[in-house]
């Protein structure tokens, strides 16, 4: 090094100058992240804040976690989470946005664990940031809780998980719910068409569909599938190879603006006077859809959640401090953010510590593993995944939009048990749906 | 034969779509050689303030469909003319002669700066404006039931083709600005301002792309993030057609949007490549893409 | 072997930032650097190409095709040596890239532009479409060794990601230099500044093009192997044309003064951005394009003008070539 040191030119000075400015800075800025660190419980919180998937998504879960923070802090909660914080110490957030892709996640994920020091991580909508984060969670061991992403690959393909959990439900489940409500609901129709987006989550949820409903309702004939790029946004093409099929039921695990646009477009165009269509992310645009959507649309929030979300005191609190914040009631990826964090609070106190102390990752791991602790929306079992998957029922209903109040409800509502749509531990989604659900307990 | 003249139909009206978008970019290209990346967000502040306008006009529940279209063109109008002057006076007016590669770079800060911009003034919550669209109601033809709006559209489309055609081709400011196309020096030697021309150029282009995102509005849910969407398209469009050329740009709207539709039809499975396809296939056997001037080598 | 002045700059740089990493950074800042030096690589690539005047708008085709070829290598062909996956990949850049090379040569400016993003985004279709590479969602890279050691996960696999990526980098920017100064490189210049003047000296400004784009998609392809055993995971993002977007601007933003400049323009880059999401997760992107156009704006030849500034007297600013450069000169601190 000496002898590097000594030929360095001007130049070469400059550089390291320069870099190592960068460097001091770099490190100047995190001491003074590091320095608001004072017992205090750090989460950090990542959702989209830009991009398509904030409006729908994104804000709405980063507004849940504002309301439960807030609401934890000043032991505004009903029992059982009426302590203050978390284990006595005040919860921080510190929310970034999860646009940008997985490379720029993992670098991100590892900033907050290893620069600002997070004591867990809530968060990850997108299927492709939670596969790439489930790795480094275990290697930085740093607890991390997705609360939404929906790929059946999390937990089968990182088969030990320690640090990692979801406390959201698997893809899977929405479409065997969506098979079954449909089965009990429309046992006669026999011609049903599809539209995803093309990705990993509309490919998926296709997949799934297809095979639950051949299960469910095996007279039933698929007479068509449009797989449009995703945020297209223009749908014309695909609503006419559509109507040309004539379906009776039309499937889409569209989301966000694409859902909307989607909706819209083919009410307009005729399609939905003559099929029904069935959104498995339909809840979230439940405040905007007015007389866009026809009445009967068979819609799902992807679990109990939001306007499906059961009646209980949290709940209840929930809603009002949702909607005097916000003045709209919490759509389901809210709710889901909601339960991620009373997870985490309830592992976290259940790890012990006294008054005050923030437990290590091992120790909450430990007990959130296998746990059960009541959310927002009911009890929730980390039943599945050697416990690090959480096992809850899903709700559909059926859309009503009343014109004299200008508000839109939810109606024909059926629930079906965790144990029901989800498959048992060592199998895979793809073999119990084929197997005809062995072991489904339905209520 | 219904899903042929599906294709025909549902391809005119998506063309109809992309000729609006790419318009704005191949005129600032053509006349300015600005390959303007922010191009979208121009689109997309067009689409949230024809949505917020729209919002207030219906805000009691009643207004009638004419009054509507007025409303988006003078959405389109006064957010096209106000964001594009605020960028070309602020910013642009002081890059001129740059190299082109650094004017995408600029444009690309610009879209950054945009799309983080639109969302501080307008939120990340969808913006619903379906009055227009639905008011006008559908349209059996041949059995296929289509929405009026889009028939609407179409006409819209032909309108702004033909008009800029003629505008460059029959008035003397067009002769004027094709003489700057042709060659900025000579025309600056003949006495032209050519930078009164840029100013002019870049508002007609934003406020193009603006009337685009505003025409579209209606039919969508607008949200974050659609501007960055129609990007790569307009740019598909004014490379097939040939940069900076119009009858190019209809001609490459109509042959994309008639691939698409028939991919959608018959070959759903290709419908993620088609876009591209045919712009490597064209840029294949046309490398100035359909009507694109072959440029004189210059020693 | 005699080295040049910025050649044992390089050394030397290199042995500081090996040892800074290795003993001094935090976990997070290697990996920083680590994913900005990958990825510079590929805007080495980006940067090659703009010295003979054309501009990819596609470069992540083979920053994909490098990432894939390390996370497939691993994963269905049960290869694990570390150095092998990278070489399958930069193989795997180079064949493709003889084939679309003889296409893409044809082309100048902005089309050659939007055919190279064309291509890219029609690899980046094939592999949404791919179920059985997880679509979207890519897939993670297995855990992998290098000369003999497992690397999985833990400081020592970020330590492993780091050595490689400094040693890779510091060695292509070590050939690149040369490369420049060879007749080749400079012929690549003159074919910027005007092709035809090239050809009536009896060279083919064509097939020059043609080794210089085979060549940027190795190196390319090299910093995308990189970026996969440092993230641990792959997806189809990596040829999406935002990607391809961003390699380009970060080229921009150091310029094309130097070897140096994309590494100091990636790591200013990804410094700007985490602390602009760590400070303002909601506006982020416009911090980022104010600092970016801040850069254009006063520093048109990038970052690197900064440190060749003090050398005013040096040949490079006295040259006639750019009539703009004044229009800014008030404007310079």
């Amino acid at each position: 090094m000496k002898n590097a040191q000594s030929t360095t030119t001007r130049v070469a000075g400059r550089i390291a100058a320069g870099v190592a400015a960068a460097a001091l800075a770099s490190t100047m800025l995190a001491g003074v992240a590091q320095a608001a660190e004072n017992g205090k419980f750090r989460v950090g919180i990542v959702t989209f804040l830009s991009g398509p998937a904030a409006g729908p998504f994104g804000i709405p879960s980063a507004n849940a976690a504002k309301v439960i923070v807030e609401g934890l802090n000043k032991g505004a909660l009903p029992a059982p989470y009426a302590s203050k914080g978390i284990n006595g110490a005040e919860i921080e957030a510190v929310i970034i946005d999860e646009a940008g892709g997985a490379t720029k996640q993992v670098e991100e994920f590892r900033n907050l664990v290893q620069r600002q020091k997070v004591d867990a991580v809530v968060g990850y909508i997108s299927s492709g940031d939670c596969l790439a984060i489930a790795p480094v969670a275990e290697e930085l061991k740093a607890l991390t809780v997705f609360y939404d992403c929906g790929t059946s690959r999390l937990f089968s393909e990182d088969t030990k998980p320690k640090y990692s959990f979801r406390t959201g439900l698997d893809a899977a489940v929405d479409n065997i719910g969506a098979a079954r409500y449909l089965a009990a609901t429309k046992p006669d129709i026999t011609k049903i068409a599809g539209i995803q987006q093309n990705y990993a989550w509309g490919q998926d949820s296709w997949h799934d569909f297809t095979l639950a409903i051949a299960q469910t309702m095996p007279k039933v004939k698929v007479v068509e599938n449009q797989m449009p790029k995703v945020f297209q946004g223009q749908y014309g093409a695909e609503i006419s190879a559509l109507s040309v099929k004539k379906p009776e039921v039309v499937h889409s695990s569209f989301w966000g603006g694409d859902m909307e646009a989607f909706v819209l477009q083919a009410n307009a165009r005729g399609l939905l006077d003559d099929a029904t269509v069935v959104l498995t992310c339909g809840e979230s645009a439940l405040d905007r859809f007015k007389d866009q959507a026809p009445n009967g649309s068979i819609i799902g929030a992807r679990g109990p959640f939001g306007a499906f979300a059961p009646k209980n005191a949290l709940n209840d609190w929930f809603v009002k401090s949702y909607t005097d914040t916000y003045s709209m009631a919490p759509t389901y990826p809210a709710t889901k953010m909601a339960q991620a964090i009373l997870g985490l609070k309830a592992a976290a106190e259940k790890a012990g510590g006294g008054n005050g102390t923030v437990p290590t990752a091992d120790a909450i791991s430990d007990a959130f593993k296998g746990s059960t602790f009541e959310s927002v929306a009911g009890t929730v079992k980390m039943d599945r995944a050697d416990g690090h998957q959480a096992v809850q029922p899903i709700s559909y209903g059926t859309y009503k939009y009343d014109p004299k109040t200008g508000k839109a409800t939810i109606e024909n509502v059926m629930t079906f048990s965790g144990d029901c749509v989800t498959p048992p531990d060592g199998t895979t989604s793809d073999a119990w749906i084929k197997a005809g659900f062995p072991g489904a307990k339905c209520n | 034969m219904l899903s042929f003249f599906a294709v025909l139909i549902d391809g005119t009206i998506y063309a109809s779509w992309l000729f609006l978008v790419a318009a704005g970019l191949t005129v600032i290209y053509g006349v300015m050689r600005i390959l303007n990346m922010a191009h979208g967000s121009f689109y997309a502040i067009g689409a949230y303030t024809a949505a917020s306008a729209i919002g207030w006009y219906f805000a009691d529940g009643s207004g009638s469909a004419g009054m509507s279209f007025l409303i988006l063109i003078g959405a389109a109008l006064v957010a096209g003319l106000v964001v594009g002057l605020a960028v070309e006076r602020g910013l642009l007016q002081f890059m001129y002669g740059r190299d082109e590669i650094l004017m995408v770079i600029i444009t690309y800060a610009l879209l950054l700066i945009l799309e983080d911009g639109m969302k501080l003034v307008f939120g990340v919550n969808p913006y619903f404006a379906y009055q227009p669209y639905t008011a006008l109601g559908r349209s059996t033809i041949a059995g296929l039931k289509v929405s009026n709006y889009d028939l609407v559209l179409i006409g819209i489309a032909i309108t702004v083709g033909v008009a800029l055609w003629a505008w460059l081709e029959r008035t003397n400011l067009g002769k004027i600005l094709r003489a700057v196309i042709h060659d900025r020096e000579v025309a600056r030697a003949m006495g032209v301002n050519v930078r009164r021309m840029f100013t002019l150029t870049f508002l007609i282009g934003t406020t193009l792309g603006a009337l685009a995102g505003a025409l579209t509005a209606p039919s969508i849910s607008v949200v974050p993030g659609i501007g960055v969407e129609v990007i790569v398209l307009a740019f598909a469009v004014v490379v097939v057609g040939g940069m900076g050329s119009i009858e190019g740009a209809a001609v490459g709207a109509l042959l994309l949007g008639l691939s698409r539709a028939a991919a959608v039809h018959f070959a759903p499975q290709f419908e993620l490549f088609v876009i591209y396809g045919v712009m490597s296939l064209v840029l294949a056997i046309r490398p100035q893409g359909l009507f694109g001037r072959t440029l004189a080598r210059k020693i | 072997m005699r080295l040049d002045k910025t050649e044992l700059a390089l050394i030397g740089l290199a042995v500081v930032l090996l040892l800074g990493g290795l003993f001094a950074a935090p976990g997070w800042l290697i990996f920083l650097l680590t994913v900005a030096l990958a990825k510079a690589l590929v805007v080495q690539g980006v940067v090659m190409q703009m010295k003979a005047g054309l501009v990819s708008f596609g470069q992540g085709l083979f920053y994909c095709v490098g990432g894939y070829a390390v996370g497939m290598g691993g994963q269905f062909l049960g290869i694990s040596a570390g150095l092998v996956l990278l070489a399958i990949g930069v193989v795997a850049a180079v064949v493709l890239a003889m084939i679309l090379g003889l296409l893409m040569t044809r082309y100048r400016e902005i089309y050659f532009a939007m055919l190279s993003l064309a291509f890219s985004m029609i690899l980046y279709g094939v592999l949404v479409k791919s179920q059985e590479l997880g679509s979207t969602d890519g897939f993670n890279v297995n855990s992998w060794t290098l000369l003999g050691q497992t690397i999985s996960g833990g400081e020592q696999a970020t330590h492993a990601v780091f050595v490689l990526t400094v040693i890779a980098a510091a060695a292509v920017a070590f050939f690149l230099n040369r490369y420049y100064r060879s007749s080749v490189g400079m012929t690549c210049e003159a074919i910027r500044e005007n092709e035809v003047r090239v050809e009536y000296l009896g060279l083919s400004p064509r097939w020059i093009n043609y080794a210089n784009y085979v060549a940027a998609a190795a190196v390319s392809a090299l910093g995308g192997g990189l970026t996969a055993l440092a993230t641990g995971h792959v997806d189809p993002d990596m040829a999406y044309w935002t990607t391809s977007g961003e390699f380009v601007f970060i080229a921009l933003l150091g310029g094309t003064g130097s070897v140096f400049a994309p590494f100091l323009a990636a790591i200013v880059f990804s410094l700007v951005r985490t602390y602009a999401i760590e400070f303002l997760p909601n506006a982020w992107q416009m911090i980022l394009g104010f600092t970016l156009l801040g850069i254009v704006v006063f520093l048109p030849k990038g970052l690197w003008s900064l440190f060749t500034r003090a050398r005013v007297d040096a040949p490079v600013s006295a040259a006639p070539s750019s009539t703009s450069n004044t229009r800014t000169g008030g404007a310079r601190a």
